[in-house]
């Protein structure tokens, strides 16, 4: 005879195995549901917005378009993102928020070393895999491993924006004997400044002029003025957008004419300001990390992204070629999603590794990271403005008008010299 | 060889310069000088002025500064609306010190983010068949594109001083800002008067805008550029004096020009501000202050 209890402890028991896997299920079933979110701060107001959206726009993009493809580890990807202001001091509060409140799985930074800054302690302490966008020698200091920026300034931040430059001066005939140096009170123009008065000692220029102005500088004539007094045969210029603008402006009106002008404006190649400037950019060989030139629209994916961004970019109010950050920016997350995929996980040490060790494909070309995080191989360009006529920005669209001029495996075109030449 | 060539270009500038100073400062000193109504919102009026001129200069290849001249009565109506609702909000009920800042701050913030929003965060700029072009006078070059809007900025100061001095609204702004109850006794209504000194001072700040697009890129966040330059140069004139904000204006400019030519440009701005700070130890009331 059967024991009454004996089959309610049977029953409770199946009832109870039947609820832990019940429950089991429903969380695996969550948990595969649940979205992989993805974390930053951006600058969407402030002085660096008119970057911050068009990286933002380039994110997005690489969201959607993985989601197509069915997510990361077969979960759907989520952006959790806040406006930072272009402010460092909000940077703290939103990645401890991102991370405590809003659980986010994975953190990028945002836009520019001044935000990228506050962020890479945090992650040292958290022990995160931190991907860097576009910040310049952030990660000198700390060298932390699990560190990667994609700005492809190489192993030596410091002297990326000027190396070209002062490479190219060297190499042209007659020889540059003397520099001039200008730039803002800024961290990007002191650091890019450094570089290149190493790079000047290193060519064995004599510098004549070396000195910084206040970001907010109305008029820039007095400066231009004083430069054009010492009659530098190079002129380096390391600005952010209304200053490069400013400086153009102001050489023009004195008729500063060295025998090589630019370097490092920030600025000069966003869409609005190369439309507004049109002729005046002739001749200025500035850096850049993008161009329509032969070589980078060859790389596969690249035209896929920039037909959508470009149809996408009017309605986000943002920089309409897209041709500076947003191809960095989806190619960062690019990295990342293929260092998620490649170790079937979200261990922040592993990803890092993984990150650390392979040559990923992306929309700019092939990234590989070295040891401070930074490429293993720098590629930042050398181009100049050439034969460019009016304001259209049809004319940007094509190859001819940024020629690269260094390094020589991305070159499509001879530099014109001296400056005064490419004027005519 | 004392570069004599060098120093008179670059006193040229700097007075370019301060007629320009002058002109973004003028509005700040009518609301803040005259009125005493702390409006921090100013430079983001500037701005919007900016705006204005450039979608007008984009879509119709309208002058910047002609621009600038058309959106005058529409920032006069804007300015005297925001007043009203300052007035009904706070002013009248004593509450403007702090609460009115707290106004004015949102203001700006609201105006920032609306542009944003409306033209995104690119920086902006015009065009004129003049920007780019100079002359020389005795070895002294001098750029249109500071020239027109230096001229247009010493119009304006001789044009509010005339209306100051002169005409019976001028009069009664001034007469306002010393003792509104005095006013009333006269027949006239503070608060209208008030309110037509802050439209007046609205729109000067939107031309101060159409010059600033003249010269310089701008973006919806360049209005914190000039908030402290305008202020500074409103109290080291005397506030509420005209003729003192454009004195103090082109201090500030010839300072700038002569720092960034024979010093370095990274001093320009922290000597004038020491001057101003001097100025104000020997004579707290300002350069033309009563």
């Amino acid at each position: 005879m059967r024991q009454p209890w004996r089959r309610s402890f049977i029953t409770g028991a199946l009832a109870g195995a039947l609820t832990v896997v019940l429950v089991l299920t429903t969380a695996f079933v969550a948990l595969a549901a649940d979205p992989i979110k993805i974390g930053f701060g951006m600058a969407l107001t402030g002085g660096l917005s008119a970057n911050g959206k068009p990286a933002l726009l380039a994110i997005q993009i690489w969201k959607d378009d993985i989601n197509k493809k069915g997510g990361l580890l077969g979960r759907q990807v989520e952006l959790v993102f806040y406006d930072d202001q272009t402010n460092p001091a909000t940077v703290p509060g939103i990645y401890t928020k991102l991370l405590d409140v809003d659980k986010v799985d994975l953190i990028i930074s945002g836009y520019g070393t001044n935000l990228i800054a506050p962020l890479l302690p945090i992650a040292i302490e958290r022990k995160l895999t931190l991907m860097g966008m576009f910040g310049l020698a952030n990660n000198e200091k700390y060298q932390y491993p699990n560190y990667f920026q994609i700005q492809p300034a190489g192993p030596d931040p410091q002297i990326s924006t000027a190396i070209g430059f002062f490479e190219l001066a060297a190499k042209q005939t007659p020889k540059p004997q003397t520099v001039a140096l200008v730039g803002a009170d800024a961290e990007y123009p002191q650091n890019a400044l450094v570089g290149a008065r190493d790079l000047v000692k290193k060519f064995g220029f004599k510098t004549l002029y070396d000195k910084t102005y206040p970001p907010n500088t109305v008029d820039y004539t007095p400066i231009v003025r004083a430069i054009k007094a010492t009659n530098a045969d190079i002129v380096f210029v390391a600005s952010y957008p209304p200053d490069s603008v400013g400086m153009l402006r102001a050489a023009h009106e004195v008729g500063l004419q060295p025998k090589i002008f630019g370097g490092g404006m920030v600025g000069l190649m966003f869409t609005s300001v190369m439309t507004s400037m049109g002729s005046a950019l002739n001749g200025v060989v500035n850096y850049d990390f993008w161009a329509p030139e032969p070589a980078f629209m060859a790389i596969p994916g690249i035209k896929e992204f920039l037909k959508d961004y470009q149809a996408r970019a009017e309605k986000a109010g943002v920089d309409p070629l897209g041709y500076y950050l947003p191809p960095y920016s989806y190619a960062l997350m690019q990295v990342l999603g293929q260092a998620v995929e490649g170790t079937k996980g979200l261990d922040q040490q592993k990803i890092a590794d993984y990150i650390r060790a392979t040559e990923f494909n992306t929309i700019v070309g092939k990234v590989k990271f070295g040891k401070n995080g930074e490429w293993a191989k720098g590629r930042t360009l050398m181009v100049q403005y050439q034969k460019i006529q009016g304001s259209s920005v049809d004319q940007f669209r094509g190859p001819g008008k940024k020629v690269v001029l260094w390094p020589d495996e991305f070159k499509s075109g001879s530099i014109i010299y001296p400056y005064a030449a490419a004027l005519k | 060889m004392f570069p004599w060539d060098l120093l008179a270009n670059a006193l040229v500038a700097g007075l370019l310069l301060g007629g320009v100073y002058a002109a973004v400062s003028l509005g700040v000193s009518i609301i803040f000088g005259l009125l005493d109504i702390a409006n921090i919102a100013q430079p983001a009026f500037l701005i919007l002025g900016a705006y204005a001129v450039y979608v007008v200069n984009t879509g119709f290849g309208v002058d910047p500064i002609l621009a600038g001249l058309l959106f005058t009565p529409v920032f006069y109506l804007l300015g005297a609306a925001v007043y009203r609702v300052y007035y009904g909000s706070f002013e009248r009920r004593g509450e403007e010190a702090l609460r009115g800042l707290v106004f004015f701050f949102g203001l700006l913030f609201i105006i920032e983010v609306s542009l944003s929003i409306k033209f995104g965060v690119d920086y902006r700029l015009v065009q004129a068949g003049y920007l780019g072009k100079s002359f020389e006078i005795g070895g002294i070059g001098i750029a249109y594109r500071l020239l027109v809007p230096c001229l247009v900025g010493l119009a304006m100061t001789l044009a509010l001083h005339l209306f100051l001095g002169r005409s019976f609204y001028g009069r009664a702004i001034m007469a306002v800002s010393q003792d509104r109850l005095a006013l009333r006794l006269m027949g006239a209504d503070p608060v209208h008067i008030k309110t037509v000194a802050f439209g007046i001072g609205i729109a000067a700040a939107s031309l101060a805008g159409a010059l600033i697009i003249t010269i310089t890129p701008v973006i919806p966040s360049s209005d914190r550029d000039y908030i402290g330059r305008m202020f500074a140069i409103t109290v080291l004139g005397g506030m509420g004096s005209i003729g003192g904000t454009l004195v103090a204006a082109i201090i500030l400019g010839v300072v700038e020009s002569l720092m960034s030519t024979f010093f370095g440009p990274s001093w320009s701005q922290a000597v004038s501000f020491g001057i101003l700070l001097t100025a104000l130890a020997v004579r707290p009331s300002g350069l033309f202050g009563r």
